[in-house]
């Protein structure tokens, strides 16, 4: 099946903006309920059970 | 741009592994670094990363939700989502090709001399499933007692764990090897598979297996960087296909979920400059035809 040709002027694609604003909000309401300091702890211990170990 | 990519790949794979006083401390790195989200696969119990692995921090926090919710802690992954979520809407899997540490390695078994095989398509379908059943679904419904849930792809999958952090961990302190058991000889198998699969074929744990790619290749219609087809200067050549290391197609599927962007179609198979880099619909560089081509198909197979 042959492509479907069409032309398109150039212009910016704004659904990229708004999907990287979505999640940044996101992320902002996150780190807004404390969530970035739980990730923090979590990262900074050796989980030996999570890597296969113990 | 293959040698300006491998030199980000790897000042990349060095900044998120760049803790080095392990061999001193024998543990990990425990500054304030780790606040801030790996792009790529990296684990964050590795001696010397220096920031948190994305799928293994969703899954704690996954695992953990109701003892949050019970201590009135709203913790429902936003954070990590949320930063996930920006660099996928940025980059998508622009990423694998780019920053991904464990897409290094595999890149670099590859150029092991062996007999090549191709990796079936269907088998990319199973990313998906471990992104929505171990990384999701498992930790959040299979609670312990207590109402935590387990780590399941990380702990049962994760070959990028063991080779990172597992046997550097057993290495640092060897009174750990009398706690190792089935599960870590699991984890040994599947690793040890992965490094041979990545000898005989181009990066099988990106295609086949890898949440994080399955998460950012959501992006991939949407996503600020990427690559477009200059139908009217395509000759179906198919050049492009045979370079692909993700065996993308890119004539025929330019919005491919498997295409990491690595640009090798673009800058070493394709000779009419039928193929472009755009960033938010704009072209980057010379090329820059206005005749686009639709995508004939983004069924999410390579």
């Amino acid at each position: 099946m042959a492509a479907k040709k069409e032309t398109r002027p150039k212009r910016v694609r704004k659904a990229p903006f708004i999907i990287i604003l979505v999640f940044l909000i996101m992320g902002i309401v996150g780190i807004m309920t404390g969530e970035g300091s739980r990730v923090l702890e979590q990262a900074v211990q050796v989980c030996l059970s999570c890597i296969g170990i113990g | 741009m293959e040698i300006v990519r491998k030199w980000v790949q790897t000042i990349t794979a060095l900044l998120v592994n760049g803790s080095w006083s392990f061999p001193f401390t024998r543990t990990i790195y425990q500054g304030p670094l780790k606040v801030v989200c790996s792009p790529g696969l990296n684990c964050y119990s590795c001696p010397a990363a220096t920031t948190y692995c994305p799928i293994g921090s969703l899954q704690q926090l996954i695992a953990g939700i109701r003892i949050a919710l019970e201590n009135g802690q709203n913790f429902f992954g936003l954070y990590v989502i949320g930063t996930m979520g920006v660099l996928g809407g940025a980059f998508g899997r622009l990423i694998c090709g780019w920053v991904c540490p464990f897409g290094l390695v595999q890149e670099l078994l590859y150029k092991i001399p062996s007999r090549k095989f191709n990796i079936p398509q269907k088998l990319n379908y199973l990313k998906y499933g471990f992104l929505v059943f171990f990384v999701i679904l498992l930790p959040l419904a299979v609670v312990d007692d207590f109402g935590y849930g387990e780590l399941w792809f990380c702990k049962y999958v994760c070959p990028t764990g063991t080779l990172e952090a597992g046997l550097p961990m057993l290495i640092l302190q060897p009174a750990l090897g009398q706690t190792i058991g089935l599960v870590f000889f699991n984890k040994l198998t599947i690793l040890t598979g992965f490094i041979i699969w990545a000898i005989l074929a181009s990066r099988p744990f990106c295609r086949t297996t890898c949440p994080l790619g399955a998460f950012y290749a959501l992006f991939r219609k949407f996503k600020l960087v990427k690559l477009r087809l200059i139908e009217e200067n395509c000759t179906r050549c198919e050049a492009c296909h045979s370079i692909c290391p993700m065996g993308v197609k890119f004539n025929e599927a330019p919005e491919d979920a498997e295409c990491i962007s690595c640009l090798k179609c673009m800058t070493e198979a394709c000779k009419f400059d039928a193929i472009s880099l755009e960033i938010a619909g704009l072209a980057v560089g010379t090329q820059g035809g206005t005749k686009i081509m639709s995508p004939k198909r983004n069924n999410g197979a390579a």
